[in-house]
């Protein structure tokens, strides 16, 4: 049973850091505009493979094939079509959730552990498909024209309001758009997870062969679980590339960027929580600015930490924090029917 | 005849690519264990070789039969301790620490030996070919292939007519009724993560001198053996030899068309079997 006092100060707290959070371009530093987007981007990708991985049983290795088409689609809109790069966005993450389609019909056919290298190879397969696509730079990549970023738009409104410079209203508006993918996102896993299909989801986890004999058809739930986070992952993958202003193959597609990292995020949070990936997230950045200095080093001890996590607390910081204290956020768990008498 | 050349190439090649492979078929053979570092292990013993080539003054093939126990302690621990732990019915706990494992020993490589290119230098017999009616092949490359059939062999052997293989067949089937014969489940997985990792020693020599290794390759070693094993049938060690053999083929194919598409080639060969055959070529297991 959801104790409401204790629930109430946390949503509280949550509301409050989303609103602070909006005023950063405001009130804050360019260079910490930055680093947040930054964040808010991991963040996104890392809610996304959680809802994957940790509700759906569906461990993907390959999500940063989503991003890079999702990079890609937001390219060929702007260079090739001439669009405003916003509805390159959008383009962006239709063209992961097309992709995603082919891509399940051959990942699906895998069992358990050997869809992971599934995904992995339909990734590499796209990596090298677009490298072969030379209106685009092919193998080398290619950069936004000059400008485009200056004229999206709402820039050169948000440049008279916030009288700033053109560069720094871009990325205010990029940053605006990366906190809004992201409370949205969250809130949608949570309302998902909350309805009958989510319910259904977390059946499967639990006991797919009880799911299966109350109705629950888990290839299906699964399939739209893949394509909706494979639209979000694509959407995210745009807009970053947004605030990058090139792409190479090497990195729309990098598996270190855009899979691992969100992969520790998660699993260090609590994976198959959905408050778990902020909580990866916080301490990810901590650890980057902390560690910033030795290179690799940084990676080494996300590794262990990750291997630590798996082994001696499997829902991750945030499990221990919800045992030890009780308090839950966007809690999953739903009252039992009464019974008849 | 250019194409005979070409697929005579890819054979050889394919008989590398089932060298990485072996070790991953034989691990989850017995414990269904997907291990993600496995083309990072591969990397690591090639850099164990190189230093215990480089310190003694060795040649890289006595190396390789001084770093095989080395390697084999490796496996034995990294089992016993840490994936032991994490084998179960949840396929996400040790889908994750082999994943961490593989970021910890490519970044632990950087540090350790920088991100320069290496080789493991054979002597005048890298260079050494022989002609073999209308095709000419390289020694070494035959040598591997050769290797990879005698490991597949040797391991075939072990599984089919040796107490430990007996020990290794029943925990596969059954590790709760073969604990109740007095065997150890978790002994018996230790001992073949170390003989995996004595293959991977194996694979590692020939990769080594083959072409020149840095630690970030190991990823993409990883994908050729898990193609292979997953072309061949999941269990098959002598599928997985097979796969390599698409694989290799595949690659060499693609690589004569166009240089760009030699990888691509290899990956969509393995997508086409898999649309064809779910279950690969040579299915053994059910599951």
């Amino acid at each position: 049973m959801v104790d409401t006092a204790k629930s109430l100060f946390p949503r509280l707290v949550a509301v409050t850091v989303v609103i602070a959070m909006a005023l950063v371009p405001v009130l804050g530093s360019r260079a910490m505009v930055q680093d947040l987007f930054m964040v808010l981007t991991l963040l996104v990708l890392a809610l996304n493979w959680n809802m994957l991985a940790g509700f759906a049983g569906l461990v993907s290795v390959g999500q940063q094939a989503f991003v890079g088409i999702g990079a890609y689609g937001m390219f060929a809109a702007v260079i090739l079509w001439g669009l405003d790069p916003l509805w390159g966005i959008l383009i962006g993450g239709i063209a992961a959730m097309v992709l995603s389609v082919p891509i399940a019909f051959f990942t699906f056919r895998l069992n358990g552990a050997y869809f992971a290298i599934g995904t992995w190879v339909s990734a590499e397969i796209v990596r090298l498909s677009l490298a072969q696509w030379k209106a685009l730079g092919g193998g080398t990549g290619t950069s936004l024209p000059k400008g485009t970023t200056k004229s999206m738009a709402g820039v050169p409104q948000l440049k008279d309001w916030l009288d700033v410079s053109s560069s720094a209203a871009a990325d205010a508006l990029t940053y605006w758009l990366a906190l809004a993918l992201a409370v949205v996102t969250l809130l949608a896993g949570y309302l998902f997870l909350r309805s009958r299909m989510g319910l259904g989801l977390q059946a499967i986890r639990d006991n797919a062969e009880a799911a299966r004999s109350v109705g629950v058809d888990p290839v299906r739930l699964k399939a739209l679980v893949f394509l909706l986070t494979a639209f979000g992952t694509g959407l995210c993958g745009a807009l970053l590339f947004i605030q990058i202003t090139r792409v190479t193959p090497d990195a729309a597609f990098s598996v270190v960027d855009w899979t691992a990292f969100v992969i520790f995020i998660t699993v260090i949070g609590g994976i198959g929580t959905l408050p778990g990936p902020v909580v990866g997230v916080i301490v990810f950045y901590t650890l980057q600015r902390a560690l910033a200095d030795y290179g690799t080093v940084y990676l080494i001890i996300l590794g262990l930490i990750g291997i630590a996590v798996m082994l001696f607390a499997r829902k991750g910081l945030w499990g221990v924090f919800t045992a030890r204290t009780g308090i839950e956020l966007l809690p999953l768990r739903h009252r039992a029917p009464r019974r008849a008498r | 005849m250019i194409w005979i050349d070409t697929i005579v190439q890819g054979v050889l090649l394919g008989g590398l690519y089932a060298l990485f492979a072996a070790g991953l078929s034989l691990v989850f053979g017995i414990m269904r264990l997907v291990n993600l570092a496995h083309g990072d292990l591969i990397v690591l013993a090639a850099f164990v070789i190189l230093t215990i080539a480089g310190a003694l003054g060795l040649s890289p093939f006595v190396a390789a039969v001084l770093a095989a126990p080395v390697m084999f302690a490796a496996g034995w621990l990294l089992q016993s301790y840490v994936l032991n732990r994490v084998l179960g019915d949840d396929i996400l706990p040790p889908l994750l620490v082999t994943f961490g494992l593989s970021v910890v020993i490519q970044n632990g490589l950087l540090e350790g030996f920088s991100a320069d290119s290496r080789k493991l230098s054979a002597g005048p017999i890298e260079a050494a070919s022989l002609s073999l009616g209308p095709v000419t092949v390289g020694v070494m490359p035959l040598l591997t292939l050769v290797s990879a059939v005698a490991v597949i062999i040797a391991l075939n052997q072990l599984f089919y007519r040796t107490r430990l293989g007996r020990a290794f067949r029943a925990t596969s089937d059954d590790p709760v009724t073969a604990g109740l014969m007095g065997i150890r489940p978790r002994n018996v997985f230790a001992v073949a993560t170390g003989i995996a990792m004595v293959v991977t020693t194996i694979a590692a020599l020939y990769l080594g001198i083959r072409a020149n290794f840095d630690p970030t390759i190991g990823p993409a070693r990883l994908i050729y053996a898990f193609e292979a094993v997953i072309i061949g049938g999941l269990g098959s060690l002598w599928g997985t030899l097979a796969g390599g053999i698409v694989i290799g083929v595949a690659q060499a194919l693609g690589a004569a068309i166009n240089p760009e598409w030699q990888i691509l080639s290899g990956h969509l060969a393995f997508v086409t079997v898999l649309l064809l055959r779910p279950r690969g070529l040579f299915p053994r297991a059910n599951d």
